[in-house]
């Protein structure tokens, strides 16, 4: 018997559509060798690593994705982008799913933790870059 | 003496005030004059990420305009900046949807992406020339060993870095240019946590720590940055390290360009050289690079 690919089953999922019409990256190529994951600096701090994250995606697991801390302690070191064999840019997906789940009402940062001192002494790019991840 | 338009950027203006005066005093000693554009607002500090955040681009672009008005190049000293500022010019200049019509039409200009982003590095590297800036130094910095720590965005994404972004050479070279011992250390290109010191101040202090714990392995005697936010990092790093476990040695910091004023002959006392946990006076006098070092950390 020969068996095929299920047509229907090729269908993307619509959360994998959302995230790549925001990100303009086609997830497909990701062939999960984890070069992303293995550069990042902050790997060990997130709940699911970046290449992790990119096959939540592609299985369309929105709740899990959108609820995991990742996207919120990457840094925008750009070690993913400069290490994908496949040229594909994880610093973009991770900024798509931070405005998408903040459209979705997450509220990731405490800012009550934000103190005087920290205002008065730091680089105000710190800030202005710190706040700007938080635009939806 | 040649002038260039200049962008500071809002922490040059503020907190790091020492970096933008020492380049502009050392650049002047060079015969470039800094000339900081008639007006300018911030750039908004990261590029946006996601194609379709159109609005976030006007505030960079903006400042494109005005350099454009004022030469068609525009540097910068500050990471941060210097990749905002390059890659928008790149994104209007590649733009082939409506995207740059949208900005143009918010800002009512009609900008095409033709100005020329750099950084001042790339200016002492390309337009004055390490042979050139090898005959202005007046002062011998006595090889002293110094960890060259680019951070991110000077390298990264490799579209707009300033040198290879595996294998960086400018900032060493020069280091080299002006009397220092540049040192080769594993993390020179590594995160120091960027804008989480807002948020997360322990992954801060764990990778700035990785930075610190790396030059000194290296050999470092004293570590330069060309980012007020790697600068704080680093610094806030070492202070939480001193103070939780009351060891661990620190690591003077400058920035480059009070490096480079020093080795230009510049009065120690005009650089504004950082106090406190990263005071880089004792070890310079203890170097005999400059007189026997005052306190002026009260």
């Amino acid at each position: 018997m020969k068996i095929f690919i299920d047509a229907p089953s090729k269908k993307k999922h619509p959360f994998l559509e959302q995230v790549e019409r925001e990100t303009g990256e086609d997830l497909s190529h990701c062939y999960q060798c984890g070069n992303c994951s293995g550069s990042c600096p902050v790997s060990d701090e997130m709940e699911i690593p970046v290449s992790q994250i990119i096959r939540f995606v592609t299985l369309g697991q929105e709740r899990t994705v959108l609820e995991s801390n990742s996207m919120w302690v990457c840094v925008s070191c750009f070690q993913c982008q400069n290490n994908c064999p496949k040229c594909l840019d994880p610093s973009k997906v991770m900024e798509g799913l931070r405005r998408l789940s903040l459209r979705k009402g997450h509220a990731p940062i405490d800012m009550t933790r934000v103190t005087g001192e920290f205002i008065e002494r730091s680089p105000q790019q710190a800030i202005v870059a710190g706040f700007r991840k938080l635009v939806p | 003496m040649d002038s260039i338009p200049y962008y500071p950027g809002c922490t040059l203006n503020t907190v790091a005030k020492d970096f933008d005066l020492s380049a502009r005093d050392a650049f002047r000693l060079l015969g470039v004059e800094l000339a900081e554009l008639a007006k300018w607002n911030c750039c908004g500090s990261s590029f946006p990420l996601t194609p379709n955040n159109a609005i976030a681009l006007t505030g960079p672009t903006n400042v494109l305009v005005q350099s454009q008005k004022e030469g068609g190049t525009v540097s910068t000293l500050c990471s941060f900046c210097y990749s905002t500022l390059k890659r928008t010019n790149e994104a209007v200049k590649e733009d082939k949807e409506d995207k740059k019509n949208l900005i143009n039409n918010f800002l009512g200009t009609d900008y095409d992406g033709s100005v020329k982003v750099v950084h001042l590095l790339e200016v002492l590297r390309d337009d004055v020339g390490y042979p050139e800036l090898k005959k202005h130094v007046k002062r011998d910095l006595k090889k002293i060993k110094v960890a060259a720590y680019y951070g991110c965005t000077l390298l990264r994404p490799k579209g707009v870095a300033i040198d290879n972004p595996e294998r960086p050479q400018i900032f060493e070279d020069f280091l080299q240019a002006i009397g220092c011992q540049p040192i080769e250390f594993s993390h020179k290109g590594e995160c120091c946590g960027s804008h989480l010191a807002m948020s997360r101040e322990d992954i801060v202090v764990k990778l700035s720590g990785k930075v610190i714990d790396a030059a000194l392995a290296g050999g470092a005697e004293m570590i330069t940055t060309t980012c007020p936010l790697c600068f704080y990092n680093l610094e806030r790093s070492q202070k939480h390290t001193q103070e939780s476990t009351g060891e661990g040695s620190t690591l003077p910091m400058v920035y480059f360009t009070q490096l480079l004023g020093l080795a230009l002959g510049m009065p120690v006392e005009d650089l504004d050289l950082p106090k406190n946990f990263s005071d880089p006076r004792s070890l310079l006098a203890a170097k005999g690079i400059v007189e026997e070092a005052v306190s002026v950390g009260a």
